[in-house]
């Protein structure tokens, strides 16, 4: 009966920190500006391939998929300086650049690396609770979806930076005239987002097979968490990746992957319907 | 009859003097004599090419009048051209069936855009969030086509074969005296022809009548229009319907040339290629759609012939440099400058003849 259990709240646990990881990124380039970033799933490809090269270079995997965070940052912040900062008055201009930006990308990546790459094997390691077996890995991508969160929340409210975002986040003119550096913190935000992305592709990168068009696995998953989660990442994506990971779970074990990602997505719609702020506009309202 | 040609013209189309519609006119004679001494391949491909339009002009009516943001028409048009798939298959194709099959596909298309509409926009959702449920939902369409290989993913007689493409669905066909015409090379640039002139025309009577005039309303304040006593949801909704119903035109028009559609039809990046078409060409209005579609489809597979990835950079590039160089389009702006040329030789005859 335990083992039952188990097996479900590890199913949960798995469908959970996909989501979490997957959305984290884009919630928070969303939260801050407003921007549904469409080039997420290039930049999670990005820490994916970054991380897998690395390895191939005999680095350890821990280091290749740092490395593959810090590469995805660094793309996010030159992206942002050169083109996004143009457009954070047309809001919807700019969720277009970035899908210009991802077509480019990931047709570009097509033509210099092929359609696929040799990826790395999923780190060994199981483990056995009644008569069902268990990866490790997947717990450890559990905790890395915890940890994110852990980090984005002390990040957030408890450094000098964090209250700096937040006060550009509901009022950039305010916070300018305080002499708070709105450009550099939409720069710096924009990156942490790219670095998340990048950290979901780099965790993942032993998983799966790395094609240039990979970002796509993730970025269904990503937008519907954010939608339901609203702008606010941690009132937001947490509740919405649990609600959305329990009706995933459920509807996988019930009917298998694909009814699951349609009934999630029909899930959306309801709540959106119910919810146009999303779960973190709905608790914020009830709190006030 | 004059005064019904006059509400071609108004405020929300940018070609509507005499030099225009003498253009127009010119333009259109050549269209129809154009097969006469083409190459017949031509001929079949300009009518490839006009397929797509329909999804351009539908999205370009929600887009670019009502304001209304949809990154997911590929859904209707692979809805409609399943749709049209499964129906033809198993009705077969006697008399004026694949007709009905075409009707029926459009109107499946126009219920499912209504469905997930009336949630979305009776639920308010408006903005980023509709470009996003929207895309997702043709992402997730794709997946389940994607997974539906096995034999028992079937409708009557029409298996939907997963990754591989349904086929097997007959060419639109119009019964006549002597046996169907079936809707092939000529036949069927005509029957494009004539009904992209039909919607093209038909749009025009639209936007500039009272619906377009309060959908241009809508799109510019929202909470103005409602203020004045419009009831907002409602003609959104149904300019995201008739969108959509166009998209699903598209699909089923395309499924008929073809005999043949494959889920990556509503997959990525197919999904991006109506919003490159129509930003570029300019979404505020129908005629700036309609003619810079089909430049960027022309150029889209000239590029194609030597390599589709590079034709899809292009089309990336295209969107970006759009969106930070020319927000509301080429053809819009062409259109513009040619009027502001056109007013100022105007004023200048004027003034000379003084």
């Amino acid at each position: 009966m335990f083992a039952e259990i188990f097996s479900i709240v590890f199913q949960f646990a798995d469908v959970f920190a996909f989501l979490v990881l997957s959305a984290a990124g884009l919630a928070i380039i969303f939260g801050m500006m407003g921007i549904i970033n469409l080039a997420h799933g290039e930049f999670i490809t990005c820490g994916a391939y970054v991380t897998v090269i690395g390895v191939q270079h005999g680095l350890p995997l821990p280091l290749a998929q740092a490395l593959g965070v810090l590469t995805a940052g660094l793309i996010g912040v030159v992206l942002e300086r050169t083109i996004i900062h143009r457009l954070y008055n047309r809001p919807l201009d700019s969720i277009l650049a970035t899908w210009g930006i991802s077509l480019i990308i990931t047709q570009g990546m097509l033509v210099t690396m092929g359609s696929s790459m040799t990826g790395v094997g999923t780190p060994e390691g199981s483990f056995q609770v009644g008569e069902y077996t268990f990866s490790t890995y997947r717990l450890v991508l559990f905790a890395a979806a915890v940890m994110a969160m852990i980090a984005i929340y002390v990040l957030f409210m408890r450094t000098r930076y964090g209250v700096q975002a937040r006060a550009t986040m509901q009022n950039p003119q305010v916070a300018r005239a305080l002499g708070v550096r709105t450009p550099r913190i939409y720069a710096s935000s924009f990156g942490i987002g790219a670095a998340l992305a990048g950290l979901c592709g780099a965790l993942y990168a032993p998983t799966m097979t790395l094609i240039p068009t990979m970002g796509i696995t993730f970025i269904v998953e990503a937008f519907v968490t954010v939608v339901v989660g609203g702008s606010n990442v941690l009132i937001g994506t947490v509740p919405a990746a649990m609600v959305l990971g329990v009706i995933r779970t459920s509807l996988n074990a019930w009917q298998g992957q694909i009814i699951g990602q349609i009934g999630m997505l029909i899930a959306v719609i309801l709540v959106i319907r119910v919810l146009p702020e999303g779960m973190s506009g709905w608790l914020l309202r009830r709190k006030s | 009859m004059l005064g019904k040609l006059k509400a071609l013209n108004g405020p929300q189309t940018i070609g509507n003097g005499r030099a225009f519609w003498a253009g127009f006119a010119f333009i259109l004679i050549l269209v129809l004599v154009y097969p006469m001494w083409a190459d017949p391949y031509d001929v079949g491909n300009s009518a490839y090419f006009a397929i797509w339009i329909f999804m351009a002009l539908g999205l370009s009516l929600m887009w670019g009048y009502a304001g209304i943001m949809s990154f997911g028409q590929t859904a209707f048009f692979g809805l409609g051209g399943y749709g049209y798939g499964v129906i033809a298959i198993n009705i077969g194709a006697t008399g004026g069936l694949t007709l009905i099959a075409l009707a029926c596909a459009v109107f499946l298309a126009a219920v499912f855009a209504g469905t997930l509409g009336y949630f979305m926009i009776y639920g308010r959702v408006g903005g980023v969030y509709f470009g996003i449920v929207t895309f997702a939902t043709t992402l997730a369409f794709a997946a389940f086509l994607h997974q539906t290989a096995g034999p028992e993913w079937v409708i009557g007689k029409a298996r939907l074969n997963g990754f591989n493409g349904m086929g097997g669905m007959s060419l639109l066909a119009i019964p006549w005296f002597d046996g169907p015409i079936y809707l092939e090379d000529m036949a069927l640039y005509y029957f494009v022809v004539l009904l992209l002139l039909v919607v093209y025309l038909g749009l025009r009577l639209l936007v500039n009548g009272r619906f377009g005039n309060v959908l241009v309303a809508i799109r510019e304040d929202p909470l103005r229009a409602e203020l004045l006593g419009y009831d907002v949801r409602k003609y959104q909704l149904a300019a995201f319907v008739l969108g959509s119903a166009l998209a699903g035109l598209s699909g089923v028009l395309y499924t008929a040339w073809g005999q043949f559609i494959t889920p990556a039809s509503m997959g990525l990046p197919a999904a991006a290629m109506p919003i490159v078409w129509v930003a570029f060409s300019g979404r505020s209005d129908v005629t700036a759609t309609l003619v810079g579609t089909f430049a960027i489809l022309l150029a889209f597979q000239t590029i194609t012939i030597y390599s589709q990835q590079y034709a899809l950079i292009l089309m990336g590039s295209v969107l970006l440099a759009t969106v930070l160089f020319m927000p509301t389009g080429l053809m819009v702006e062409a259109g513009r400058l040619i009027r502001r040329l056109h007013g100022w030789m105007t004023t200048r005859a004027k003034g000379s003849a003084r």
